[in-house]
């Protein structure tokens, strides 16, 4: 059988998001509870969540959460990672037994800060460094793969239903400000643990629902620019978009979205003449970025959260609105199962980017 | 000398039941095949003459003609085919270089038919046309590799001059001289109704079509016929010939007897001088020469214009492009060995340069791996049929195509390749007023409308039911192709898996 990443798997899906403006600290159990809900939408073949805010004390340090097949490539990933970076603190990371998840690998944690003399050395920021030194793992040492590289945050998945995921990484022992949630149908079984969602490169994580028909053609642009995609997977690609065009290229989040879900010619040519330019050059100048085909995605990055469907609005998309607190999800059900009075619900249009942000800027 | 004598390789069968004599076809044929025998009151023809160009049995009012392939034979013989025999009968009569037109019509692999598309079915939805927007519109040029911000922190419009298309397809160069006054206006206003291009092809712009320039591409060619300063700012794109795909390596060759009137003034030569263009440009010698020449034309033009090299698919064309690429070209137009020629030697048109699939397929793979994809859009023609072919052009990694002789075909061409006599019956290939006065430049532009507007619905079927709305999002999509019957090695280079995989 094909693993994950030698075969591309289609997946219908299921997605939830909880964001607090004010910095709130929300239990894991809450976005557990929202994503059980949907249990319909997924197949008990991948679940995962992204948690924001969640590692307070080591808030400054990147976050390596990684799996490994056996204690050789742990072996030679712990090297790679001493060699590169102070790894400020190392653990397993904790786990429940739940009958449902099996065939486990070990999973590891590590808090690490780049070595001065080897950023000095590559003449590269911080982020970039860690983002290459990440691609350089996942792509070279067989049997490790870091699935989650943030700072203050942290991604857990697994194969099995989101809420035999939740329950086996003992989320409700964490609590950050933002968490978003993610339960697979994939038509095929995706064979080991990376697979799964959400798909994270630094602070950015991506859960998805869809299948965008642009794909190969996304891929094969983004992969001029260093990115390797190796899980064939459109939420590896879209994380990979959303970096190239936030980090490398400085666009903002709305103009993200203006690019990856660009509105219709047709549209276009009704707006007013400066808007008209500006979209007409993120368009032309990131044309291979368009993303066709259906596609919910919540994106959460340090300090906020975006929702975004494709142009069509060819997948469900809820957003609810309680005091500080912003709900995203692929049905209502799920907000309201841990919100049942909210001040506002909506769908958004096709296209149209919902941003949330820490009242404070950053966290 | 008897040896000399061939068979002629087509009949005319006229049914003299249907016939009446009404001598159209005598007064339709450049080739005086027909003429009236008063003796027996009936239509005689001569068959060597007849080059099978239809155009009698097109316009018989009783339907009385049908052109055959003969049957008269030589001797069947696998390596030494009639052709091969006839071809040395006629050199060692004449001891010439055998001419041809149009494109390869030997029997070489056509990738395109071997090369299936993708269609949504369950896992996502595919999109009707008729009830969403389906996007066609292509933006041709180089794109800077970062974003620009103004002081107060608005987008910078920092795109290069390119080129914008309502639909991925433009008509290739074709110049004024190999084809007609009419069969230009024909393409010219095509172009410009279609929101798209036509090519002048190295014969200068005549001074009739300036209106059209917005829609118009201006070649630059070895020879530099008709290349003045008004000429270059005419047009909205420069494009630099540095070769074609009929005859990778060879300049051209349009005998005087066609140098007439207002052909000879708008090439800017005597009447009735050979207009020969060299092999090379005698200014470009090397890759960096290009350069110079690419960034002489942008200075003439104050960098208004993007400008276009355009090469045969050859070898080694993954590095040519890639090279290419790195020298201020803001387009690379690809021909195949497929394409067509007003008239080019027949060994060299059957048997040098590659098929443009393997070609295309292997530019856009090299200038990925290059990093330098988005530094130039990719157009490729030279054996374009029909849309589906274009679906997969653009799947193999092209931004659009270049179309001439489907062009020609909707124009009345019969594709007879016999485009160097200079007697096209159709009024394309010809100078002759009486000839050129049957193509109706009225019809011949609707047709071209037609033909690229019913194209241009089937690609958006096609991209609908893929699930894509829009045609960048096809571009380079290789997993949305399949491959049959095609081996390990031919599927590698195509970039893409077989069906079934």
């Amino acid at each position: 059988m094909l693993l994950e990443g030698e075969a591309r798997i289609p997946s219908g899906c299921a997605i939830s998001g909880i964001f607090s403006k004010t910095g709130e600290a929300i239990p894991g159990d809450v976005i557990v509870r929202s994503i059980a809900t949907m249990h319909d939408r997924s197949n008990g073949l991948g679940g995962g969540f992204a948690g924001y805010g969640i590692y307070p004390q080591y808030k400054d340090f990147y976050a390596l959460h990684v799996f490994y097949d056996d204690k050789t490539a742990k072996g030679t990933c712990e090297a790679f990672i001493e060699e590169h970076f102070d790894i400020i603190n190392l653990s397993k990371i904790p786990t429940r037994k739940v009958a449902s998840i099996v065939n486990e690998p070990l999973i590891w944690r590590y808090f690490v800060r780049p070595l001065h003399t080897k950023l000095e050395e590559t003449q590269l920021e911080e982020s970039e460094f860690t983002s290459r030194c990440v691609t350089r793992i996942n792509s070279d040492i067989t049997g490790a793969y870091v699935f989650s590289s943030g700072k203050n945050m942290g991604v857990f998945k697994a194969v099995g239903y989101p809420e035999d995921v939740g329950r086996f990484y003992r989320l409700e022992e964490y609590a950050g400000y933002c968490w978003t949630a993610h339960g697979r149908y994939p038509t095929n079984t995706p064979g080991w643990w990376g697979g799964a969602h959400p798909f994270a490169t630094l602070d950015v994580s991506v859960v998805h629902n869809g299948e965008i028909s642009s794909y190969d053609a996304n891929r094969r642009f983004i992969e001029m620019y260093g990115y390797k995609c190796n899980l064939l997977t459109d939420t590896e690609v879209i994380t990979y978009i959303i970096d190239f065009l936030v980090r490398k290229q400085g666009l903002s989040l709305t103009e993200t979205a203006d690019v990856i879900a660009a509105p219709f010619w047709s549209d276009i040519e009704a707006m007013e003449p400066e808007e008209r330019e500006r979209m007409t050059y993120l368009r032309n100048m990131f044309s291979s970025l368009l993303i066709t085909g259906p596609f919910s995605i919540l994106i959460g990055f340090d300090g906020g959260m975006m929702a975004l469907n494709d142009r069509l609005k060819l997948r469900s998309m809820v957003v609810g609105e309680k005091g500080d607190r912003v709900y995203m999800a692929s049905e209502e059900c799920a907000i309201r199962i841990v919100e049942p009075e909210l001040d506002a619900v909506w769908s958004p249009k096709g296209g149209e980017a919902v941003i949330v942000t820490l009242d404070g800027g950053a966290a | 000398m008897p040896i000399d004598f061939l068979y002629p390789e087509y009949e005319v069968v006229r049914n003299a039941d249907r016939c009446i004599a009404c001598r159209v076809c005598e007064r339709q044929c450049a080739n005086e095949v027909h003429f009236y025998d008063p003796e027996n009151k009936r239509m005689m023809s001569d068959e060597s003459k007849c080059v099978n160009c239809h155009r009698c049995v097109s316009l018989c009012p009783t339907r009385a003609l049908k052109i055959v392939k003969t049957d008269h034979t030589f001797k069947e013989n696998a390596s030494w085919s009639g052709t091969n025999i006839a071809e040395i009968y006629r050199q060692a009569g004449s001891g010439g270089v055998l001419l041809s037109s149009m494109g390869n019509p030997k029997q070489y692999p056509i990738y395109w038919d071997h090369i299936l598309i993708n269609a949504s079915q369950v896992t996502n939805p595919s999109i009707d046309p008729l009830r969403e927007p389906m996007e066609t519109k292509v933006f041709l040029g180089a794109k800077p590799s970062k974003i620009q911000r103004d002081d107060a922190g608005r987008l910078v419009n920092n795109l290069p001059p390119g080129l914008e298309l309502q639909v991925p397809v433009m008509f290739s160069a074709m110049s004024y001289g190999s084809i007609s006054y009419n069969a230009h206006e024909s393409l010219a206003r095509a172009a410009t109704a279609l929101g798209t291009f036509y090519n002048t092809g190295e014969g200068g712009l005549h001074e009739d079509f300036y209106q059209y320039g917005p829609h118009t591409i201006v070649q630059v060619a070895s020879g530099r016929f008709g290349v003045h300063k008004a000429y270059l700012e005419a047009g909205a794109a420069i494009e630099i010939k540095m070769g074609q795909g009929a005859k990778p390596g060879i300049g051209g060759h349009l005998p005087g007897a066609k140098i007439v009137g207002d052909i000879s003034k708008t090439r800017m030569i005597p009447e009735g001088s050979d207009a020969i263009s060299p092999a090379p440009h005698h200014d470009i010698y090397s890759i960096e020469d290009l350069r110079q020449l690419v960034f002489s034309l942008k200075e003439a033009t104050e960098y208004k214009k993007p400008v276009i090299v355009k090469i045969a698919a050859v070898h080694n064309v993954a590095a040519i492009a890639s090279g290419i690429a790195r020298s201020g070209a803001d387009i690379i137009a690809i021909d195949g060995f497929r394409g067509g020629t007003g008239a080019a030697p027949t060994r060299i048109r059957d048997n040098v340069g590659i098929p443009i699939e393997l070609a295309l397929a292997s530019v856009d793979e090299r200038l990925r791996q290059e990093g330098i994809r988005n530094h130039v859009s990719l157009v490729i023609g030279g054996s374009i049929r029909n849309s589906a072919d274009i679906v997969k052009a653009i799947a193999l990694g092209a931004d659009a195509v270049y179309i001439a002789t489907s062009a020609l075909l909707a124009l009345g061409c019969h594709l007879c390749r016999n485009c160097h006599s200079g007697k096209c019956n159709w009024g394309i290939a010809t100078q002759r007023p009486e000839l050129v006065r049957r193509l109706n430049p009225d019809v011949g532009c609707q047709r071209l409308i037609n033909l690229v507007t019913a194209w241009n619905h089937e690609i958006k079927e096609m991209m609908g039911g893929m699930g894509i709305n829009s045609i960048e999002a096809l571009r380079g999509n290789r997993l949305m192709l399949r491959g049959v019957g095609l081996n390990e090695k031919e599927l590698e280079i195509l970039g893409i898996k077989h069906a079934g995989e």
